[in-house]
């Protein structure tokens, strides 16, 4: 047996084979590999005995539950209204010069995703950065980068 | 109608004698009915904007006759603009907690949840530890009542109560027909009561403080105190509580750089009031009802941009399901770009209003119906702004 379909045995034991446990169950394979595989979605399926179809399609409604492959870390900078106020477009080109990416983009090496959200309920301390569940207020260009590169020394 | 500004401090308010605990045994000694007719009778309405009145919404699922029963607490606050329950969660979790427990106990509910949006997990390590403690509390106590915690994962809509039921079935959170209503058929099509985090803690307080102290707070129509979320350009962005009622004016007064041309009042699906209007527009369910949040523009921006953002959100944030949202919203945010670029006359602007009219009949959730409050008030009144 595949370790992804180790980890959804694991994840559905602990959940509950119901079908309202899909969420936490997609959540912790994204939680462990960051994105949901087509092997990890087949082994949801047969594991709460719902169509694959079925899984993917619940599964690409969410921005969190990623169907493509992302890094290993992930890094989400808020674009929306206030955040864009406060200099969000600087803090993103900021790191894709450092990441030598665009947004949507994960680096050769795999380490890192760069990728905007909407809104991450930090608006009176904006621009904002959540990496992987880490969230960064008050940032400016080189604060995100040097935030990012100490991501790049421990993660 | 001049209301002085008022600042209170109920819900973030910890005095030495505080004890979230005390509120619970409290509530627990009282007939159920009486804790219901209290909190008709505080006026309290809903503080995630629709402002139903919570003990009427008690009162309902109380009385439907099911043996189960879920209270779910709403923490999937998503509004560019709003960010008040991220802070009561962070900061006075117990208070959320006993409110949800003193629900539990009036509807008879074994089960409670809180569905946090996937953007705030940071906050649930610290949430289940409380929880852990809480809810053996809860069982010394004999109340058979547990609290869990659900993590969404980056979908505004879920927001919308029935899409978050969808959700947290496991289902692609997509909103319901309505009826059948919560209170009926909710979380796995049992009755349900549903609430935001705030109307939660003030739960709590009133029980805490008694009917009269909330009583004093706010008008007829708008009773209490409530948290508002303050960003854009000011040099207090932050969280405040305040009392309801009060004339924008005062709160520009209070929060604005002395430049203010605009606020948008309750996020991204409320209104922009311009300043000629700032004098007489009351902040409350006579006036412009709001979920708590408060941009505020200055002169140096362009409303143009401001409402572009806005359409792009709701464009990326529209769940799919009905057409008028769905295709709606990126009319919209095409046409004010069609316009912008001189390819579409001014008066097209009018025809994009009649869509927003469509949109408010036709779109099945108040996501698609709410665009045409930001669309056509900056469209009404900033109109050189968008075509030039
Ligand atoms: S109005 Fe928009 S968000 Fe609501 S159900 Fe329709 S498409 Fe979905
Ligand atoms: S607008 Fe960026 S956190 Fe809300």
């Amino acid at each position: 047996m595949s370790n992804t379909e180790l980890l959804v045995k694991e994840l559905v034991k602990q959940h509950g084979k119901t079908r309202n446990s899909l969420m936490a169950v997609l959540q912790g394979v994204v939680q462990e590999e960051r994105f949901l595989s087509e092997d990890a979605m087949i082994a949801v399926a047969r594991e709460l005995d719902l169509a694959a179809a079925d899984v993917y399609g619940t599964a690409s409604f969410y921005t969190f539950l990623d169907t493509v492959p992302r890094g290993k870390n992930i890094i989400r900078v808020c674009k929306t209204i206030t955040c864009h106020m406060k200099g969000k477009d600087e803090v993103l080109l900021a790191l894709e010069n450092m990441l030598k990416i665009k947004v949507g983009e994960t680096t050769h090496d795999k380490r890192f995703t760069l990728l905007t959200a909407n809104c991450l309920g930090w608006c009176h301390k904006g621009p904002v950065m959540l990496v992987n569940d880490e969230i960064y207020p008050e940032l400016t260009p080189q604060k995100a980068i040097e935030i990012i590169e100490e991501y790049a020394k421990h993660h | 109608m001049d209301k002085p500004i008022k600042k209170v401090d109920i819900i973030f308010e910890i005095g030495d004698d505080y004890n979230a605990l005390d509120v619970l045994d409290k509530a627990l000694a009282r007939p159920a009915d009486d804790i219901v007719l209290d909190l008709i009778d505080s006026g309290l309405k809903g503080r995630g904007g629709a402002g139903f009145l919570t003990g009427l919404k008690w009162k309902f699922t109380k009385n439907e006759d099911s043996d189960i029963k879920y209270v779910i607490c709403n923490a999937d606050e998503g509004e560019p603009g709003t960010f008040k329950d991220r802070e009561i969660l962070d900061r006075v979790p117990e208070k959320v907690f006993v409110g949800m427990a003193i629900c539990g106990y009036v509807i008879g509910a074994r089960e409670g949840y809180i569905y946090l949006r996937g953007e705030y997990n940071f906050l649930v390590k610290n949430l289940l530890n409380k929880l852990e403690t809480f809810n053996k509390q809860l069982k010394e106590r004999n109340l058979d009542f547990v609290i869990g915690i659900r993590s969404g994962s980056g979908a505004y809509v879920c927001g919308e109560e029935s899409a978050l039921f969808e959700s947290m079935e496991g289902h692609r959170g997509e909103p319901r027909n309505k009826p059948p209503y919560p209170t009926v058929a909710g979380y796995n099509k049992k009755p349900t009561v549903i609430n935001n985090v705030e109307t939660l803690v003030y739960v709590a307080m009133i029980t805490r403080l008694g009917v009269n102290r909330f009583k004093e707070l706010g008008t007829k129509d708008s009773r209490g105190s409530k948290v508002f979320s303050v960003s854009g350009d000011t040099p207090i962005p932050g969280i405040y509580e305040l009392e309801l009622g009060m004339p924008l004016s005062q709160f520009v007064d209070e929060f604005a750089d002395g430049d203010a041309k605009a606020v948008q009042v309750g996020g991204a699906s409320g209104s922009c009031v311009p300043r000629k209007k700032f004098g007489d527009t009351i902040i409350g369910f006579e006036g412009i009802p709001t979920g708590g949040s408060m941009m505020i523009f200055n002169s140096s921006r362009s409303m143009y941009n401001v409402l572009h953002d806005y359409l792009e959100f709701f464009t990326e944030e529209s769940c799919g399901q009905c057409t008028p949202c769905r295709v709606g919203c990126q009319q919209l945010l095409k046409g004010i770009e069609a316009v912008k670029r001189g390819e579409k006359p001014p008066a097209y602007l009018d025809e994009l209003k009649k869509l927003t009219a469509t949109m408010r009949i036709a779109a099945k959730c108040g996501l698609g119906q709410s665009v045409g409050n930001p669309f056509n008030s900056i469209i009404d009144n900033f109109r050189e702004e968008i075509i030039y």
